[in-house]
This record gives C-alpha cells, sequence and structure tokens, in this order.
C-alpha cells in the first residue's frame, strides 16, 4: 500500500521523503510540511511519518486507536486546482471501488495551537470512518501561506483496515506469511500505554521539557531555524507525555500550549527570516 | 420576463453553514438588483455540498430609464459653491436647470440590459460574501488578496433565460456547464436554463433541493426503523446535517453488537449523533435497540452491504472507546475522583473546584438546615454536593463534556449512592437554558441552588461582572436559573441574608481552614463550632467564643485575605441589582410591563423573590382596572403638587402625621373630609393586607381611594391663602402617596 502512494505521488511530481527520526504527534510537524509550507516556493513532497500520540494510547484493547501508529502525508504547493480528483486517484490505486463504498468531505478545520497554525478543510470518510485528513494551509507558525499548500494525511492502519475487510487493527496481515500487525506492535502498545499513562517519571519529564525550551532558545539566537525547529518538537511531544501522565492542571494546559507555540513561530520566524522571506 | 440560474459550484460546504449561505445569497442578491432598479420578486435558493443555486423568476429584460435629480446651491450662492456642485454632479454650468434660484442637476440615466446588471452584480456579491470562515487556495493564493471562499470556488453557471451571462472571477469564467454527483456522473452537463436546471441535475443524481433531500431522509430513515420492528429517534438536526452531506442521500440500517447496551443509551446516542451523523432507534420497549441508520451519498452497487458493514465498525470503534471509559470510570469511586478536583483551578481568584466545592457542599446543606429547601435530608444535600463535580475528571466527560452531570449520576447511582443523590448529581447544571427544565427534587433544588449561588457571588466578589455581550462565565445564565428555581419551587428565600451567610460559612470558613493550615499550633479547626456570626451595630461579625476574631491579624498573602472584610460587608447590592435586572428581563419575556416591575423594585428592600413576583401580578392585574387607572392618575397629581412645591411636613405637621393625627383648625370642606375619612380606613386596610402578602386586596383597599381623589381635586384648592389650610391638605396629599407607596412606587408606572 505504501509502494503504491509512493508511485501515484511520485508520478504526479512529489518528492519521496523518509520519516523524520523524531516522536512526534503528527506528519504535519515533519519540517517538510511545517517549514517548507512557508514561503513562495513551490513543493510536492510525499512521505510515511511515524506518529505518537500518548493519550490516544488504550492499551491494544481498542479495535482502532493507537498511541503509536503511521501516517501516509502528501504535500502540495501550491494547491492543485484538481487536489481532490487527484486525491481521489489516490484511493483508487490502493483498491478503493466508488462504487461500492461511501465516501465523502467532511467539515473538519484543522488547527495546531502549538504549531500557531490553521487551515480548512475535511475528514475524509469512507463509510463513516475518518481515512484521510484533508487541508488547505492558510497560517504556520503565525505567518499567511503564500501560497497555500493542500496537505493530505492518511491514516495507513485505518486504510489497511478497509483493504483487508478487518475489525481489528492488530487483526492486520504484516505480510502474506501470516504474521499481523499484532505480533508487531500489541505488546508495544500495552507497555507503551502504561508507561504513558502511568511510569514515565514526570519529573525528568518537566526537565526535558525546559531544557528542551531552552536550547530552542539558544538556537534561535545562534540564528539556527532547523535545529531549533527540532527542539520546538520535542517540547511538544514531552508536553503530550505530561499530559498523558495527567499532571498538566487545566490552567497550566494553556501556559504550556503557548510556550510550545512560541517555540515554533521563534522557529518560523527564523527560518522566514533565513530565506528572506519576513515581512 | 426571464428567469435567472445561478450556480456556485465549489468543493465540498459544510453542511451546518448551507442554510445561512442561501439566506445570505437571497438578500444579497435582491439588495444589488434594487441598486439597479430592479425588483428581484419571486428567488429560490438551494444549498448542496457542492453548489449554492439560486433562481430568480420574471426578471425584467431591460431596467427603467430613470430621471435623477440632485438640489444644487441658489443661483446667488458664491461661484465657488457652485463649482462645487458642477465637480459633483460632472456637469456644466449650461446643463444646469435654474429652477426659482435654485440650480437643478438632472441626469437622464437609460435603462440598462439586466443581464449587464447581472454581469457586474454577481461577481460583487461572490467577493462580499459572508462566509464565516473562508480561505485561499491554489497558485493564486501567493497574494493574500485572492479570492476567499468558503472552499475552492470551481465552476459558476449564470444563465439569463437560455442566454450566458458572461464574467469572470478569481479566473473562473462562467458558462452553462457544470458537474453532476462525484460518483455517480463523472462527466459534465450543460444546463439550457433555469427550467430544465433542476432536472438535469436530477438525472446526474443530484437533488438540488435541500428539502426534497431532507424529505428522503427522514421518511427513509423512519421506515427503515419500522421495517425492522422498530422506531425511529427522531432528530431533524440530523436530518438537517446529513441533507448538508449529501447530494444523492441513500438512507441504511445496521446492527451493533448488543453488548455495547450496556453502557448508557444517552452516551450512544451521543457518540452515534456527533461523531458519526447516525440517527438510533428505540425497541418496542421503549429502551434503545442495537440499532443505527446511517445515510449514504451513493445508490451502492451491492445495495450497501459494504457501506453498512464499514459503518458498523466504526461505530463498534466508538462504543468500544465509550465502553472503555465508561467500565474504566466505574472502577473508581466518586470520592476519589472528587479528591482530583484539587488539580483543577476553577479560577485564579476563587481556587480550585475542589474549594468550590466545598463552598457548594456547605451552602448546600445550609439551605436545608434553614428551611429554604424544604423537604430534603441536610447530609443529602451535602453528599450530593460534594460529589456533583467528581465526573469533570473521569474519562467519559473528558471525552463528551456534554455529558457533565449525567455521568457523575450514572456513576453515583452504581456505587450505590442514595437514588435523591444521583438525581441531584445528574441534575443540579439544570436549569440551563430558558426551555430547560426545572428540577424540583428538593436535594437536587438545594445542589442546584448552592452551586449557582456560589458562582454568582464568587465572581461578584472579584468583580468578574458581565459586561455588554461579555459574559464569559456565564452569570446571566447562573443568575436566570436561580430566579426560576426559586419562583418554580416557591422558595421563601432572602437572597441577601443567603449570600452573607453564605459569604461567612463557605469563604470564611475556607479562609479558616487556610489560616488553621498556616497555624497549626492555634489548634484551629475550619469546622469548629466555636465560630459563629453575629450581628454587632448592623454588622456582621465573627466570634470564636466570645471574641471577636480580628482580621487584621490573619496571615497577610492568605489567598482570601484580601476578599474577607468581616467589619464591613460583602457588597451584596450589585449583585442585587444584577439579580433584579435578569428578573426584569425574565418578567418582561414572560409579558409582564417593566414599568410596573420597576414599580415594585423602587421600593427597596425585597430580595424576597416570591413576594416581590406576587405585588407585581397583582399590579398588573390593577393598573389594568378603570380604579387602578384613575387612582395612578390622582396619585400622579398629588405627587406633582407635593414635588412643585417642594413640600416636606413642617415640624407640627409631620409629628402629627407620625401619630396618624390630624387636627385641624379649620372645618374642612365636603370633599376633603371624604378623602381624610377614607384614607383613615384605606391606608391601614392597605397596609395590613401587604403585611398578609395578600396583595390583591392590597390593592382593593387603595382602589376606595380614587372617588375621593378625584372629588377632591375637583371641588378644594390645595394652594389656599390660608397657610394651615395649605399645610393640611399638602400634607393630606404626602399621605395619599405614602399610602400607595405602600403597594408600589407608583411615580414609576407609565401612563
Amino acid at each position: 500500500m505504501i509502494l503504491t502512494l509512493h508511485d501515484y505521488w511520485s508520478d504526479r511530481g512529489c518528492l519521496v521523503l523518509q520519516p523524520y527520526d523524531m516522536e512526534m504527534g503528527a506528519g504535519t510537524f515533519h519540517p517538510a510540511t511545517t517549514l517548507r509550507a512557508l514561503g513562495p516556493t513551490p513543493w510536492n513532497a510525499a512521505f510515511v511519518q511515524p506518529c505518537r500520540r500518548p493519550t490516544d494510547g488504550r492499551y491494544g484493547e481498542n479495535p482502532n486507536r493507537l498511541q503509536h501508529y503511521y501516517q501516509y502525508q502528501v504535500v502540495l504547493k501550491p494547491s492543485p486546482a484538481d487536489i481532490q480528483d487527484i486525491y481521489l486517484g489516490s484511493l483508487a490505486a490502493i483498491g478503493i471501488d466508488f462504487g461500492t463504498h461511501d465516501i465523502r468531505f467532511v467539515e473538519d478545520d484543522w488547527e495546531s495551537p502549538t504549531l500557531g497554525a490553521w487551515g480548512l478543510g475535511w475528514e475524509v470518510w469512507c463509510d463513516g470512518m475518518e481515512v484521510t485528513q484533508f487541508t488547505y494551509f492558510q497560517q504556520m507558525g503565525g505567518f499567511d501561506c503564500l501560497p497555500v499548500a493542500g496537505e493530505l494525511t492518511y491514516g495507513l492502519e485505518r486504510l489497511a483496515m478497509y483493504i483487508q475487510n478487518k475489525d481489528n487493527v492488530y487483526d492486520l496481515a504484516y505480510n502474506d506469511a501470516g504474521v499481523t500487525y499484532g505480533d508487531v506492535f500489541l505488546e508495544n502498545e500495552r507497555e507503551m500505554s502504561k508507561w504513558n499513562f502511568e511510569v514515565a517519571n514526570t519529573e525528568a519529564l518537566f526537565d526535558l521539557f525546559r531544557k528542551a525550551a531552552a536550547e530552542c532558545e539558544r538556537c534561535l539566537k545562534e540564528k539556527l531555524p532547523i535545529p531549533a525547529y527540532e527542539q520546538a518538537i520535542k517540547a511538544s511531544h514531552v508536553f503530550n507525555l505530561l499530559q498523558a501522565r495527567g499532571v498538566i492542571s487545566v490552567a497550566e494546559r494553556q501556559a504550556y500550549i503557548g510556550r510550545v507555540r512560541d517555540l515554533a513561530k521563534g522557529s518560523c520566524q527564523a527560518w522566514m527570516e533565513k530565506n528572506g522571506w519576513a515581512a | 420576463m426571464t428567469d435567472f440560474l445561478l450556480e456556485l459550484r465549489s468543493e465540498e460546504i459544510p453542511a451546518r453553514m448551507q442554510a445561512k449561505a442561501r439566506a445570505d445569497l437571497a438578500r444579497l442578491f435582491a439588495a444589488e438588483l434594487a441598486h439597479a432598479g430592479i425588483a428581484a420578486g419571486d428567488l429560490v435558493t438551494y444549498a448542496t455540498p457542492r453548489r449554492l443555486v439560486l433562481i430568480a423568476r420574471d426578471l425584467p429584460v431591460e431596467t427603467a430609464a430613470v430621471s435623477e435629480e440632485t438640489k444644487g446651491p441658489r443661483t446667488s450662492a458664491p461661484p465657488q459653491a457652485l463649482e462645487g456642485f458642477l465637480r459633483k454632479t460632472g456637469l456644466r454650468q449650461d446643463q444646469l436647470e435654474d429652477r426659482e434660484g435654485v440650480w437643478f442637476a438632472v441626469v437622464e440615466k437609460p435603462g440598462r440590459k439586466t443581464a449587464d446588471v447581472l454581469a457586474e452584480a454577481i461577481p460583487a456579491i461572490v467577493r462580499a460574501f459572508p462566509w464565516p470562515k473562508s480561505m485561499r487556495w491554489g497558485a493564486a493564493s501567493a497574494s493574500t488578496e485572492s479570492l476567499r471562499w468558503v472552499r475552492p470556488l470551481q465552476g459558476i453557471v449564470a444563465l439569463f433565460g437560455e442566454t450566458q451571462v458572461p464574467f469572470e472571477i478569481a479566473g473562473i469564467a462562467s458558462g452553462a456547464t457544470t458537474l453532476g454527483h462525484r460518483f455517480h456522473h463523472p462527466g459534465s452537463i450543460t444546463i439550457r436554463s433555469a427550467a430544465d436546471y433542476a432536472e438535469k441535475l436530477r438525472d446526474a443524481h443530484v437533488i438540488v433541493d435541500h428539502d426534497e433531500r431532507a424529505r428522503v431522509i427522514r421518511d427513509g430513515a423512519t421506515k427503515l426503523a419500522a421495517d425492522a420492528g422498530l422506531e425511529l429517534i427522531e432528530d431533524e438536526g440530523l436530518v438537517a446535517e446529513n441533507a448538508g452531506l449529501t447530494e444523492w442521500p441513500v438512507p441504511l440500517l445496521g446492527r451493533f453488537d448488543a453488548a455495547y447496551l450496556g453502557v448508557p443509551p444517552e452516551v450512544i446516542q451521543l457518540t452515534a449523533r456527533v461523531n458519526q451523523k447516525y440517527f438510533v432507534c428505540r425497541g418496542k420497549d421503549g429502551t434503545l435497540a442495537n440499532a443505527f441508520v446511517c445515510t449514504a451519498n451513493i445508490d451502492a452497487a451491492d445495495g450497501g452491504a459494504k457501506i453498512v458493514d464499514g459503518n458498523r465498525k466504526v461505530l463498534a470503534a466508538r462504543l468500544s472507546d465509550a465502553k472503555f471509559f465508561y467500565e474504566t470510570d466505574l472502577k473508581v469511586p466518586l470520592d476519589e475522583q472528587a479528591g482530583k478536583l484539587g488539580q483543577i483551578v476553577f479560577h485564579d481568584k476563587l481556587g480550585t473546584v475542589a474549594d468550590k466545592v466545598e463552598r457548594v457542599a456547605k451552602l448546600a446543606r445550609w439551605l436545608v438546615e434553614e428551611g429554604v429547601v424544604k423537604g430534603a435530608d441536610p447530609a443529602l444535600a451535602e453528599r450530593a454536593a460534594r460529589l456533583a463535580k467528581a465526573d469533570l475528571v473521569t474519562g467519559m466527560v473528558g471525552e463528551f463534556p456534554e455529558l457533565q452531570g449525567l455521568m457523575g449520576g450514572y456513576y453515583a447511582a452504581a456505587q450505590g449512592e442514595d437514588a435523591a443523590v444521583a438525581e441531584a448529581i445528574r441534575d443540579h447544571y439544570k436549569p440551563v437554558g430558558q426551555g430547560d427544565d426545572v428540577p424540583t427534587a428538593p436535594v437536587t433544588v438545594a445542589v442546584s441552588l448552592a452551586d449557582k449561588l456560589d458562582t454568582l457571588v464568587g465572581f461578584f466578589a472579584i468583580e468578574a461582572f458581565p459586561t455588554g455581550s461579555k459574559d464569559p462565565f456565564a452569570l446571566r445564565r447562573a443568575a436566570l436559573a436561580v430566579i426560576r428555581l426559586i419562583i418554580a419551587k416557591k422558595l421563601r428565600f432572602n437572597i441577601a441574608d443567603g449570600i452573607s451567610e453564605f459569604y461567612i460559612r463557605g469563604w470564611v470558613m475556607a479562609a479558616l481552614l487556610d489560616y488553621a493550615g498556616k497555624n497549626k499550633d492555634l489548634g484551629l479547626q475550619a469546622e469548629d463550632r466555636n465560630f459563629h456570626i453575629e450581628n454587632k451595630n448592623g454588622k456582621r461579625v465573627l466570634y470564636y467564643g466570645d471574641t471577636i476574631v480580628d482580621v487584621s491579624l490573619w496571615p497577610a498573602g492568605s489567598s482570601y485575605d484580601d476578599r474577607i472584610n468581616l467589619e464591613g460587608e460583602f457588597s451584596s447590592g450589585l449583585l442585587l441589582d444584577f439579580f433584579a435586572d435578569r428578573l426584569k428581563v425574565q418578567q418582561r419575556e414572560a409579558g409582564v410591563r417593566h414599568d410596573l416591575i420597576d414599580a415594585v423594585f423602587a421600593l427597596g428592600g425585597e430580595d424576597d423573590l416570591v413576594r416581590l413576583l406576587a405585588r407585581v401580578h397583582a399590579l398588573q392585574a390593577f393598573v389594568g382596572t378603570e380604579d387602578g387607572a384613575n387612582l395612578l392618575a390622582g396619585y400622579k397629581r398629588a405627587a406633582n403638587i407635593l414635588k412643585k412645591e417642594a413640600w416636606e411636613p413642617a415640624g407640627a405637621l409631620a409629628k402629627a402625621r407620625e401619630h396618624g393625627e390630624f387636627a385641624l383648625s379649620y372645618t374642612p370642606e365636603k370633599e376633603e373630609a371624604a378623602l381624610i375619612a377614607t384614607l383613615d380606613s384605606a391606608a391601614p386596610a392597605a397596609a395590613s393586607a401587604v403585611e398578609r402578602e395578600d396583595f390583591e386586596a392590597a390593592m382593593a383597599a387603595l382602589a376606595s381611594l380614587r372617588a375621593p381623589i378625584d372629588a377632591f381635586f375637583d371641588k378644594v384648592t390645595v394652594n389656599d391663602a390660608d397657610p394651615d389650610k395649605r399645610d393640611a391638605r399638602l400634607a393630606l396629599l404626602a399621605r395619599v402617596r405614602d399610602a400607595v407607596h405602600g403597594v408600589a412606587d407608583f411615580s414609576r408606572i407609565e401612563g
């Protein structure tokens, strides 16, 4: 399936990139999305990104919620006029039959308070299941996107469940030799859920958050937007872990989100300046 | 006369925005045409997820010629004025008309082709369209000036009769071709005119009329449920939403695993509706059935089997999640959950939710113990209040905040709490809105009232008042809820006392707890019964045993320090005014004249809402009668004279008046004597009726004054040359005024 998508998007002018080697909550955090969505230079890329969402962990008990899963992400800048048709073509390419499946574009505006970013778009439903997040970025890091990029984020596990007609993600066939998704990831989900919710050392995490934030600011002083942005990604993930541990109160939560947003915005600002795009 | 068809085709328009978009399109279109002198007449609008359509019937082919006249300066005015007028009109002096010494510019505007008007009007409408949220897209979006639309605009059909109306918006040229259903009809279709639009689209699997789609969904879903021996739980909001998500709606019924029915039905219904936009069904016995109805956008080749199966899986995952939350939550006693509320800040200056719960628990108990809320067990009221907010930290409420209260009720019942406690937890947020039911169970009323009073007093104490349209803490709603609770249960409750009692019991105790915590050596206990409140010189003072607690000794920086001013008093005045305003609004909406409410409020000192409303209602009935209207006129005349004479009773008279003795130094005239006699019986009768809270009787007593007053004013001169007579008669009028004021301040009544 991934290879089909690679072929499909490569044929349509996308660079096929690799996952970013850091923990992040969504493919949108990949610098190939965030930073490249800024500025006037056209950019078309497709890649797989593993995502970690600690609070989505269900100890391996839920048929499709995972704290670690894979997104397939496509970024097209500027957004092509026929982007919906091209996207539907990709669904057909991976085997979804529009004669028997109900595809719908349901309003879902996207906003990332930690990235200072927002866009309008839809969640794409296939028979009621969200299989893709489809967004026209309007702002990133507090800057207007000039021009606007279209972002397609496929939930790979969910799509695979469709194509293989499985009710439970852990029953997915990983290969043709009987290895399932559960064989590969079930124990991982159990242990990571336990760690995310119950075990992770919160003091160490608070410390990590502070250090990442400080390092980000140091990088910004050195006019190094990419390392600064990496530290912002790190701070964001640590914040997510602290959330899962339930040690951040509602009041503090806003302050932490604001802190991460400032780091991300600062990185975007530095990137804009370095490229000579800042107004 | 010719019909005009406009179709604005775009990528999927959010369902919730379609109805307003139709109305806006019609409004803007009519305005643009009116501007050009065309009456838009009969407008029909349609919306689907992919198109916004307007059909204007019977437009003229051309606009009528109009003659526009503009009045200019006088011909005798200085030349600058004439020059300015010529600049403004763009005319030469010889084109102006001189009419009786005034210049007039007369411009003949020839009629225009309606098609030309439309070609200008439509782009203007599109550019100014008020979408709640709009976006830029594509290569053009390199500029911030590019067109904004709700989602990318893709095509425009504009036909006047059978003729295309040519224009271009952001690179999209208008024409006659459009697209049919995204999957059923991939090719383009050409429209001839407004007349064949709907049918051409129907052939391409698009029902353009949203009402027709709603009907298909409503009737189809109802029938599917009936065919399965079930009853659809109607939901017009869902019908409209699904109509806004489909161009060719096909309702389909599916089943989910009956094992999920162990989850509360409200949860199942909510997750099905909010997350998946499915209808749910009831069985013959009235309980929720394990069936759902989803609405597809295609006639599937397999009859919808795969679609139903896919939707079933999604719902199963959702329900599995709900079940996970429900079962996880059930394992944790509510008392333990309530313990976590100390980590949630209620408001920076008002402490945590746990602090709030502590205050509410005490107030709820007090309301019962004081007999404000009758028929409740004080221990149960306190218990319910202590658990009422515990569900805020449960997984289920974290996922579905709108289930707050409801889930707490379930969890309380499951852990064996008294039924009254579970019910109070479930319903203590009520009444939420104007139409919401007002709880009547005594324990629930106590908790609900305490919760809202705490919120109101708290935010007023930190001066976070609602202003204008801003009411971030929903204080108006809370006040209205308090009013509705009091009225519905006829609670005899003096709000000011309630507030100060609350203030003392709640915050002072909390402050003491704080104080005791920091001064362990003092051995103070917040619940120490040695603490009590007494009135001293009209002020409320805190005692410990026989000693007045000196607030100034409390530790500096104590979080409650700055809000506690025992020697002064809690400024409940603003809050009472706020209640009065809310009550006025509420009564006005219930059809009571605002001046009558003012007349009663102006008496002051009344914060028993039940008594206040009884008075208002009696007054409303009274001023509607002829006696009432005439008495009001007589009263006003008396009050005006007193005001004009700036008369205040002189020493001797004042004393006499106090004692009700009016020894006159002269023989009163007949009408004067009659008024005195009537007043002597009416005034005490009215006063005693007010005392008994029999306001109808009080009004009736006042009504007896009407004829004597009229006669008095007819025959007797108040401003007599004899100062004794004048004073006595003014004093008499003052007595009339005061007697009336004992019932209501008639000076506030209009008419």
